[in-house]
This record gives C-alpha cells, structure tokens and sequence, in this order.
C-alpha cells in the first residue's frame, strides 16, 4: 500500500546472492515456525525438532528410506520444472504418476513370467508414455482450444485415481487375491533391483539421478532449453525471436507427464511390487514444491527433494511417537513454499525503510 | 419418472450446486480485481474445520460459519501479502496456499474426525413451497441456499449497478489507469482478495457445517478448484457462474440417480464418478475454444502483478 | 472432546517414552503396536479396533503397553510405519486393515521373534496370522429385521467397493430380508471409498428419494445413519453400535467385538504359546454382535432374531444355506448345502432380491 513505512524498491540488477540465499532463508523460517508450533501444542520443541529431522535418519535403513522416499520427487520435480521455466502450469503431476504407475503395471502384467531383460526398460518407456499421453491431453486442449492447463491436468489427476481404482477392482484384479483391489504381485524380473541389502533403496535412485543430470543437459545446454528459458522469462521477447508458444506447450508437459510416469512406474516396480488403488501418495504436487523450492534447477532439485522427503519421514515420526497428526508435514511444505515465495522478492527488489517523498 | 423423482433430483442438485455458488462468486469478484487466487482448495478446507470446530463447540452453526468466514479470509490475507505487497507469482502463491490450507485444516482437524454435528434444519418458505414440483425442490431448503441466492444478487448489483463495482471492474482491467485517476489499486486489490477468501470460507463452512455435517481430512474433495474452472467458464459474469454451479451439481447428483435406480448400466461406478471432472474439461474447452470469448471478457489484468509506481 | 484429546495426548505421552533410547523398561513390560487406516472417533471400523486395545490395557496392565498410529495409508509408506513398531521392540503389531499385507509379510520375515496379526487378509507366515470377522452373519439378522419393518418394500445399501467381503453383506442382508418378505427389493449405491462422509450422505439421499424406507451401508462414517433419522426411515449402522446419531432411525447395528481375540493371542504371546493361526471368527467366537434392537422392533421380531442369534452361535444355523440364486437366476447353490468358506471368500455376484447391477468388470 502507498503509505506504507517499509517500501520496496527495484533493484537494478536482480541479486544473485539472494536467489541462493533465498530458499535457506525460508528454511530457516519454516524450522523456526515449526519450533514455535511444537510449543504452541505443548509438545516440547527440542523433542518435536529431534523426531522430525534427526530420528529419520540416524541409522542406515533411515538413510535409505530418504533416498527412497526422495527418488519419485526428484523425478517429478525435474520434469515439472522443465514446463515451469517456460510457464507452462502443469499441475497434474499426480495423475500423469498415476498413469506411468498403470503403464508399467500393464508392461508387468502383459510380459508376465517373462524373464527377459528387457522387461524392465519396457515398464520405464510404458510408465514414461502413459504419463506423458496424460500430460498430453492438457497439452492438446491448450494448443488446440485454448483450455487452462491448470484446471485440466489437475481435473485429470482425480481422472487417474478413479482409472486406476476401476483397473484393480476390474480387469486387472489378482484372479487368486479374494477379489481383492490389487493386481498379482510383480515377479522378480519386473521388480527394480535393490542397491542396497536389507532396504528398499532401488536402482530407480540411479535413474532420478541420471534424469536430474538430463534435465541440467537439456535446460542449460540446449537451444531448446535456452528457448523455453527465455519464453518463461520474456514472452514478447521469445515471440518476437519466433519461438513456436505451442512448442513450448507441448515440450513442458510432455516432459513433466514422461517423468512423473518413470516415477510411477518406480513406485510399482520398487517399494509396492504390484499396483493397488492406494499407489498415489501425493509425490505429484510435493512435487511442484520441490521444483520452486529448487529454483527449477536440477542441483536445487536434488537437495530440495531430499529436504522434502525428510519432512515425510519427520511427519510420519511426530505420528508415531508424537502422536501429532502426519499432515503435519503439509503444513510444513506448504510454509516452505510460502516463506520461499517471500523472500524471493528481495532478488529484485530491496526494502527501504520511510515513506517515498512523492506518494 | 415421476414427480417425486424430479423434486428429489432438484432439490439435490441445488444443495450440490450451493457451496460452488459461494466460492465461485467470491471467486469472480476477486478475478475481477485482476487477481487470480489459485488458493481456493486450501481456503476452503480451512474455512470447512473452523466452521465445523466453532459449531461443534458453540452449537451455533451461524457462528460457525462466521468463523469459517474468518478462517477464509485469514487465509486468504497470507496470500495477498504475498502478492499484493510482496509481488510474488501469483499462480504460485496460489498453490502453495491451496496445499498449505488443504495440510492445516488436516492438522488442526484431527480432533474433530469422525465426530458429528446436528443436522440443521431446513427453513420452508409458506406458500411458494407448496408449488408442485419445484417447491419443495428450492423453497424448502436450508438457509445457506437461500444465502447464496442473496449473494447472488449482491454481487450482480455489485459489479453492475454501484459504484464501488466499477472501480473494482476498472482496476481489473487497467490498474495503472485506475491508480492515474487516483484509486488505490492495491487497497482495492486487497478488499478483493479478502472477500474471495471470505467466500471460499464460507462454502467449506457449508460444506462441514450444514451439508454432510461433519469434518474428515480431504472433504472439500477438488470442489474448489471446479469452482475456479466455474469462474471461467461462466467467463466471469455472475448468472452463468449459478448456471455452471447447478449444471456441475446436477451432474454429481444424476449418476448416484442412475445408480440407485437400478437401470441396466453397463458402466463402472468409477466411470460415472469421474463425469463431473470430465464435464469440467469438455465445459472448458467449449468456453475457451474461441480466444477471443476469453479475452473480450476476462479481466485485462488478470494474473499480473501491479506496483504502483511512485 | 477434551476426554477424548486427554486420552490422545496420554497415550502419545507413553508412545513418546516408549521410543526413547534411555528409557530402560523392565523386562517384562510386552510392547504392543496397533496400525490404524484411519482416525479412531466415536464410531467404525479403527475405533472397534481401539476398543480391543484398551480391553487388552485393562486386561493385563502394566505387563503390556500398547501405542498405535492412526490415519496410516495403505500405500508404501505403510511398510516404514509397521518396520518402525517391530524395530523399536514391540513385540506384537496388529496391523488392521486390508491392504498392510504385503507389507506386512516383508517386515515379518525381517523380524522373526515379532507376532505380527493382520486383520481381513488371507496370507500368513511363520509369525504372521489372519484374522476376520463373518460379518455376513449380522448382515443377515439385519435384513430379517429390515424385511418385517419396511413398508415400501424398498432398501437402499450404500456400499465402497465390489469386493467379496461387501458382496457378503450385501446377499446375506437381501437373503435375510427376503426370508421373511419375499417382496423386498434391495437398491446398492457404490461410493467409491470406504469413508467419505459427503458422498455417503448424498447415497443415502439418493436412496431414500427413490424410496428406500430402511438404509444401511457398508462404508465407515455414521452420515448415512444421520441422514436416516433426517428423513424420517430406518437405518442400520455397521462397525459400532450408531444408535446416538440416529435414535428413531436406528434399528440396530452389525458389530465387531476383536477384544477378546486379541486378548487370547496377547496370552498366548506371553505364556510363549503363540502360534500363527487363521481365524475366521462370527458369532461362535463372539466377535460379532448385534448392537440393542431398537424399541420400535416388535416382540415377535425381537424373538425371531434371539433365536436365529442361538443358532448362529450354536454353529446349525448358516445365512448361506441353499438355495442360494444369483440375478440372472442361475443356481450357485443347492438348495440344502451350506457355502464353505472358499467360496465365500470368492464371491462376486448379486443375489436375486438385489436391483442393482454389479459394476462390469
């Protein structure tokens, strides 16, 4: 407002030290709130602090369980940041994960009892397409007819959840499981190998990692990339060089649905070895807050889907041994993202403290 | 089908359609503004547990709802410092109120899963209800229905007809010709967002208070992104905004019809639960087909950051 | 509420404390985990479950103390919670719902010296049992009741999910009601989810609109109780007893009872007798029970029911005592024969009486 004592003012250049320091400011300020809200529930701050962020990871199994939890996020984070640099606001991730889940189950399913090698590389390209034939319905409704791609990719996430509810009550339901809402149980070879024993840690960890390592590729190293950077910041600009805006479209969903459904597939193919109606935890739309939180930047994403995953994890402890309710951790997410999308305005501009002579 | 039938799917339809109403006007005024609050969902579910916990603990549903109406605007207040004062994005601002609002509400929530309320009882209006069919179907229904018609008027006779309305129009549309000619867009802006947020409040509030009533985590259940689809497509004018809502209601409302009527369906029960998110879609892309419908009606401004500049 | 939050806040209080690394406990103190699908509250299945868990605190005192999780999703995440329980040394965890079953079977053949009990599943291991309730067996009290006090001849079932267990309850309901009012016709709505209380509330409307005079579900939440006693008909709740959101509406309730069964297995744990068995259990084990037949019942009804209740417990009665025909009018079932649990478990057709069509698959 006007005549307020604190202004802010542009800043002539935007801060590169602010766009680092920025999201471990909103860390600092989502730790800082959450201690204040353990006291507020009466719960002491210190022990709330321990469960949520120490107790997780304190042994190796724990360590796993956070790459584990940690894969699918980095995979639809990095995909989804590939269409956010180019504003293209693909918010159904959980949907396209869904689909790529459906997709590798089918592969799994079809290719039953076979023993090949292949099955596996199979299920990743059938989960990567059933996501990105998902994302490719917004796509086609906004290039086509102009449809908000939000409120489409997001209608279809609830879609998926139905789809898949009637694939594993239906057609796909294990003949020998009671009738049951699940699918046979996946034999060996289309389970993901485990890297490590003892744990459920997959190789799905090597694939986001090598997804991450692509997405640095394409977005800083290719035209492509450079093209949907500059639509994203600049849209006249990327007009007037002639960048086709429906490419841009297509390329940013299309990327985000194929992601999301590698990690779909990853889900069924790893830690549940069969898909049932209860396969979508929500890892779609952490994932959105993984991508901010990252600054839709690969080496950002990587540590950022870690700092997420270890707020899951923390929920879960506060649940178990606190007994505080694990939507905990959404509160926590969802502060995160705000206190990042705050601070985020120091990068262009800078506070001044007095009113302006001429308002 | 016979009589009852019909004053039985329509009274359900217009109880169905009643909390998109709400959230969908409050909604349109915001839009018209210029600012585009994706953060519905969130406010929604806080205002639906504020609702549900005050009422539980008062036993008063109107306090309730006034509460949710608070808990609305609350919400709605972090997201326009954010944007308003801080010139953060607004799409994401947007969802990360919809996520934070959809994590607190299952938070603070939890003491009240699986408790339940006293109906509230519906107010019949003498005479007009009497009508065959349709009076019982919209004249014996509960007050928050008749509510939301009122609001429908306000806001009708708000952007049309007062002057405040037009201000409101011209900011949407133009804000730095708004603020040349001396209005405070910001301030504006600000009241805007609010009363989006008091709305969205204010529909969860009917949804735990007055229409299940109870409160589980998650029951707001994407109604609120389907009244942001609604706003569209009703391209931001208030009596398409009633007509979408109960179209989208009596969609909701028919398939359970179809199923409890025993008809030789050959459709999963999942398939006809998906329809209204596919009514959704196939709605939106009729109404956004032709570009320029969209943007000779939707609010010039729409979406962008306004700063004044000094 | 407040009890209820004191409760909580209690039992978390000894969660936390049993979970400190310092905290030495005698020996003898047996630590128990409970895995809940969703919040406790008044009424339903997770609160059945929590009222087995403090019979169990009642029971046996301070040689146990038990901490649960609720609201645990049946996805991955499932497995870290159960891993948890067994790893910071409960000795026996309850997991009580369907889909921990894989789940558990994994944790299982990672902790050998833990009892792991999973409710409604049909696998097992060295130390890992099943254990479920014959519902059915109340369902079809329920509908002879619901046959005598309908009038329009018309029940409204709302249902989650087309599985056996559901397709159980809904046949024995119709064949009970049927058995005293061969007229009966029974509408089913499925909602898609086991607890949902706005759209089981509009599924129960629903119902009653197209003339349903007795409702009844198989889903978690009490709305279509309270939606009964709105509109002026009879209800029937499931779980728990829900007579207190629907006093007139409420004719009874089909009820699970797992205390003493987890009474029993806890014993046997620590006399160190335990040994994996599957259970099945009805009214022959007490783990089903109808909630108080409301006044509204008449005598003869009342008696009716009594003595169908002594026949189930004495084991000659059997809902599923042929014939037993399904819509299309083909015989699944001679007349005379009693189903056996195989094909119990297996069922996946409507009864005729049912007007509903299965969804196709």
């Amino acid at each position: 407002m006007p005549d307020f004592p604190l202004r802010l003012e542009p800043r002539a250049e935007p801060s590169r030290l602010m766009s680092y320091l920025s999201p471990l400011i909103a860390v600092a300020l989502t730790l800082l709130v959450g201690l204040l809200l353990f006291s507020a529930l009466g719960k002491d701050p210190i022990e709330g602090f321990r469960y949520f962020f120490i107790n997780p990871v304190r042994t190796l199994y724990g360590l796993s369980e956070l790459l584990l939890k940690a894969t699918p996020l980095m995979m639809c984070a990095i995909g989804l940041a590939i269409g956010f640099r180019a504003n293209v606001w693909n918010i159904g991730a959980e949907g396209q994960f869904v689909l790529g889940a459906i997709g590798a189950s089918g592969a799994a399913l079809y290719f039953s009892g076979s023993d090949s090698a292949m099955l596996l590389p199979a299920m990743v390209v059938a989960g990567a397409l059933a996501g990105a034939a998902w994302a490719a319905i917004p796509a086609l409704l906004k290039t086509q007819f102009n449809a908000n791609e939000i409120l489409v990719s997001l209608m279809l996430v609830y879609v998926a959840q139905l789809l898949v509810s009637w694939l594993v009550f239906g057609p796909w339901r294990d003949p020998y499981g009671f009738g049951f809402p699940q699918t046979e149980m996946f034999h060996d070879a289309a389970l993901l190998p485990i890297l490590l024993d003892g744990t459920r840690l997959s190789f799905a960890f090597v694939i986001a990692l090598a997804m991450l390592a692509l997405g640095y590729v394409f977005m800083h190293r290719s035209y492509t990339g450079f093209k949907m950077r500059v639509a994203g910041e600049a849209a006249a600009a990327a007009r007037y060089a002639g960048f086709s805006a429906k490419r841009m479209i297509w390329i940013g969903l299309l990327c985000g649905g194929g992601a999301a459904g590698i990690a779909g597939m990853a889900e069924v193919a790893g830690p549940m070895g069969q898909l049932t109606d209860k396969v979508s935890l929500g890892y779609g739309f952490a994932a959105i807050i993984v991508a901010f939180v990252g600054r839709l930047n690969p080496v950002g994403i990587l540590f950022a889907s870690l700092l997420m995953a270890l707020l899951f994890l923390g929920g879960e402890q506060v649940q178990q041994y606190m007994n505080l309710p694990s939507s905990i951790s959404m509160v926590f997410q969802g502060m995160l993202l705000f206190f990042l999308l705050g601070s985020d305005v120091f990068i262009n501009y800078r506070l001044r403290i007095g009113c302006a002579a001429s308002v | 089908m016979d009589g009852n039938l019909i004053t039985a799917i329509l009274f359900a339809t217009v109880v169905a359609g009643t909390p998109l109403i709400i959230v969908a006007l409050g909604l349109l005024v915001n839009e018209r503004a210029g600012v585009l609050n994706l953060g519905s969902e969130g406010m929604m579910a806080m205002g639906a547990v504020v609702a549900f916990a005050v009422t539980h603990h008062t036993g008063n549903p109107w306090l309730g709802a006034l509460a949710g109406m608070a808990a609305g605007m609350s919400a709605s207040l972090i997201f326009g410092v954010l944007t308003l004062t801080l010139q953060a994005n607004q799409v994401a601002s947007g969802l990360a109120l919809a996520i934070f609002g959809v994590g607190l509400s299952a938070f603070i929530g939890k003491p009240y899963e699986s408790v339940a309320l006293q109906s509230v009882p519906a107010v019949r209006i003498p005479f007009i209800a009497d009508i065959p069919i349709i009076g019982e179907a919209l004249y014996n229904q509960q007050a928050m229905v008749y509510l939301s018609w009122a609001l429908f008027w306000t806001v009708l006779w708000f952007l049309y007809r007062s002057r405040a309305g037009l201000v409101l129009r011209a900011v949407g549309e133009s804000p730095a010709s708004a603020h040349a000619i001396g209005h405070p867009v910001v301030l504006i802006r600000y009241l805007a967002v609010l009363f989006g947020g008091a709305m969205a409040g204010l529909g969860g509030a009917f949804l735990s208070v007055f229409y299940t009533p109870m409160w589980v985590e998650g029951m707001v259940a994407g109604r609120g992104w389907i009244a942001l689809a609604l706003v569209v497509f009703a391209t931001w004018r208030p009596l398409r905004v009633m007509i979408g809502a109960y179209l989208f209601g009596g969609v909701m409302i028919t398939q359970l019809f179809i199923q409890g009527s025993g008809l030789q369906i050959d459709f999963p029960a999942q398939f006809l639960s998906s329809l209204p998110y596919w009514a959704t879609i196939i709605v939106l892309v009729v109404i956004s087909r032709n570009a320029n419908t969209i943007r000779l009606n939707s609010p010039a401004s729409l979406g962008k950051p306004y700063r004044p500049e000094a | 509420m407040a009890t209820r939050r004191n409760f909580m806040l209690t039992a978390g209080a000894l969660a936390v404390a049993a979970a400190l690394p310092l905290a030495s406990f005698a020996q003898d103190v047996t630590k128990i985990g409970f895995v809940y699908v969703s919040p406790i509250g008044d009424a339903g299945w997770t609160f059945q479950h929590d009222l087995a868990r403090t019979q169990l605190e009642a029971e046996f005192g301070d040689r146990i103390q038990t901490s649960f999780v609720e609201n645990v999703a049946e996805g991955a995440d499932a497995e870290r919670v159960i891993r948890e329980f067994a790893a910071s040394g409960h000795k026996i965890v309850f997991a009580t719902s369907f889909g921990y079953m894989n789940y558990v079977e994994r944790v299982a053949r990672q902790f050998p010296d833990v009892a792991f009990l999973h409710a409604t599943g049909y696998k097992s291991g060295a130390n890992f049992a099943n254990y479920n309730a014959r519902f059915y067996e109340g369902r079809y009290l329920n509908g002879v009741i619901a046959g005598h006090m309908t009038k329009s001849n018309v029940m409204g079932y709302v249902a989650a999910f087309p599985i056996p267990e559901v397709l159980q309850g809904i046949n024995a309901f119709t064949m009970g009601a049927r058995s005293v009012n061969p007229d009966v016709e029974v509408r089913v709505i499925w909602v898609n989810s086991w607890y949902d209380p706005g759209r089981e509330r509009e599924a129960a409307m629903t119902l009653i609109s197209q003339g349903a005079d007795v409702i009844t579900q198989h889903t978690d939440s009490t709305a279509p109780v309270q939606a009964a006693e709105e509109r002026g008909v009879y209800a029937f709740g499931y779980h728990s007893d829900m007579s207190k959101y629907g006093p007139t509406a409420h004719l009874s309730a089909t009820t699970h009872l797992w205390g003493d069964y987890y009474v029993q297995t806890v014993k046997d744990v620590l006399a160190g007798e335990w040994k994996p068995t599957n259970l099945w259990g009805g009214y022959q084990q007490g783990m089903i029970q109808l909630a108080p037949l409301n006044d509204a019942i008449p005598a003869e009804v009342k008696a009716q029911v009594a003595e169908l209740e002594s026949q189930l417990t004495a084991g000659t009665f059997h809902p599923f005592t042929g014939p037993v025909v399904d819509q299309s009018g083909a015989e699944r079932l001679p007349a005379g024969a009693v189903m056996d649990d195989e094909t119990l478990g297996k069922m996946d057709y409507f009864v005729q009486g049912v007007a509903s069509r299965l969804p196709s698959r």
